[in-house]
């Protein structure tokens, strides 16, 4: 009879284990059953200012003078299904207000549209994770409207963390079909009929960009991380630009003509190493080609110092070196009977440094136990370039989460 | 074809040894992890970098790899 007792106590207990498992389990469950909610939320915005002399504008010589005020702001919800899956739904909208002394130049007489416009780029994307499989299906939508060119942009990203969590896939497919309406110099609108020749437009041509991106990330040790990123990218269409003026070396002036098409490979390795408690060494490499005769390296430093648990410094250092186009030439060197050609000297050869500091704050300051202020950062470099153009440029980004 | 001979064999030689490495790493426990879930230790670009991508996208011939913009938009002045 005890034996019995002890066997029906004995089963009592398992169901009693059983059933409490499943309550955490479904408490569990409960707890990530949620309707839609806040993530994240970020506001961004930069001044950018340079100065130099070659503009592709006025046919490699000439004032580049411009400046850019960009704004960005962000937003992600997400929502758990309750077995597993969290669904994330990001938007974003960016609006720049440039000026550019150059752009002004397209019509040598009167002061050109675009000598400042505004360019708004909103988009939308949405995610899948399976958090038990780590696997991410994602898709986004871009568009981006200045005064002569619209853009529209969608693509695909898959991503696929391995069991320990320590390696992670991603692919990535976008493809941008742009619409460039051209605008010609004024040195090129007298056959126009009188109804252009004020804008100087010759009607639309498109440029359409695909492009593959493949990464592989890796967790070397407790303190090292690396990331390998190959890119693909394919562009066809019009791809010079209708209002840069080349003056050939005959003294005769044409409009810039390029391929039709362009390959690029990029590929890149970033590496992030923590020493000790406060120092991170965050490093980037980048070697590119394409088949335009372009070769370029970028090197990238960044050494984040946690001066408190709450403020780190970041001071950054990045060279880039590029070999010009094919059919690069200065001012008045382009020849007479070449198919291509152009005087845009971001297209050069020529190599620049980019240095600066950022200061970063994490106050996870709470706001009516809704969000939280999460971060503050503030950056500042300058930008020179071996052909005489030089930058610079401030940022600041606050960031929110939810709770 | 653009992409010679020797740069080709560069390129897969950089791929190979990268792949070796990568494979022949320590295993990391989610617990032991403090260090590489840090801010500061994220595999992609800082929200801001990303604005200053934007500029060298225009400003330099070359682009991409970078996980940040490849396309869209113009910056032709």
């Amino acid at each position: 009879m005890l034996k019995i007792n002890l066997s029906l106590l004995g089963l009592l207990f398992s169901l009693v284990q059983i059933y409490a498992q499943s309550f955490i389990m479904d408490s569990t469950m409960l707890y990530k059953k949620k309707a839609l909610s806040f993530e994240e939320a970020n506001i961004m915005s930069s001044y950018y200012h340079q100065e130099g002399n070659h503009s592709a504008i006025t046919g490699g010589v000439g004032t580049e003078k411009l400046s850019d005020f960009a704004n960005v702001i962000d937003l992600k919800l997400n929502r758990y299904d309750g077995r597993g899956k969290k669904y994330t739904y990001g938007a974003e909208f960016g609006v720049d207000y440039y000026t550019s002394a150059s752009s002004d130049k397209i019509d040598m007489k009167v002061s050109s549209a675009s000598s400042s416009d505004v360019r708004v780029y909103p988009s939308l994307n949405y995610s899948v994770e399976n958090e038990k499989t780590g696997l991410v299906l994602g898709g986004n939508v871009a568009f981006s409207k200045e005064y002569d060119y619209t853009s529209i942009g969608g693509g695909f990203n898959f991503n696929k963390k391995s069991k320990s969590q320590n390696t992670e896939f991603g692919a990535k497919i976008n493809v941008f079909l742009d619409t460039y309406s051209q605008i010609v110099p004024s040195e090129f609108r007298a056959n126009l009929p009188s109804r252009q020749q004020k804008k100087g437009e010759i009607g639309n041509a498109a440029r359409n960009t695909y492009d593959l991106s493949m990464t592989l990330s890796q967790v070397i040790s407790k303190r090292f991380q690396l990331a390998l990123t190959l890119d693909f990218a394919y562009q066809s269409g019009l791809l010079s630009t209708p209002f840069h003026r080349v003056y050939m070396n005959d003294g005769s002036l044409l409009r810039e003509n390029l391929p039709g098409s362009r390959f690029k490979i990029p590929i890149g390795i970033r590496a992030n190493y923590f020493i000790g408690e406060r120092l991170i060494i965050r490093s980037f490499y980048r070697y590119y080609q394409d088949d335009w005769g372009m070769k370029s390296h970028t090197a990238h430093i960044e050494l984040p110092v946690k001066v408190s648990s709450a403020y780190s410094i970041s001071p950054f250092y990045r060279y880039y070196h590029q070999t010009a186009i094919d059919h690069f030439a200065p001012f008045k060197e382009n020849l007479v009977g070449a198919e291509f050609f152009s005087s845009d000297y971001d297209l050069s050869a020529f190599a620049s440094q980019f240095y600066g500091i950022g200061i970063r704050h994490t106050p996870y300051k709470s706001i009516a136990n809704l969000f939280s202020i999460s971060q503050l950062e503030l950056r500042g470099a300058l930008y020179d370039r071996s052909d005489g153009l030089s930058a610079g440029i401030v940022t600041f980004h606050v960031q929110f989460k939810g709770f | 074809m653009f992409i010679q001979n020797r740069q080709h064999n560069l390129g897969l030689g950089f791929l190979v040894v990268s792949l070796l490495w990568l494979t022949s790493c320590s295993t990391v426990k989610p617990s032991e992890k403090a260090y590489l879930s840090d801010g500061e230790m994220l595999l992609t670009l800082r929200k801001l970098e990303k604005l200053e991508i934007n500029f060298q996208l225009y400003r330099e011939g070359s682009a991409g790899a970078t996980g940040g913009k490849s396309g869209g938009g113009c910056g032709c002045n």
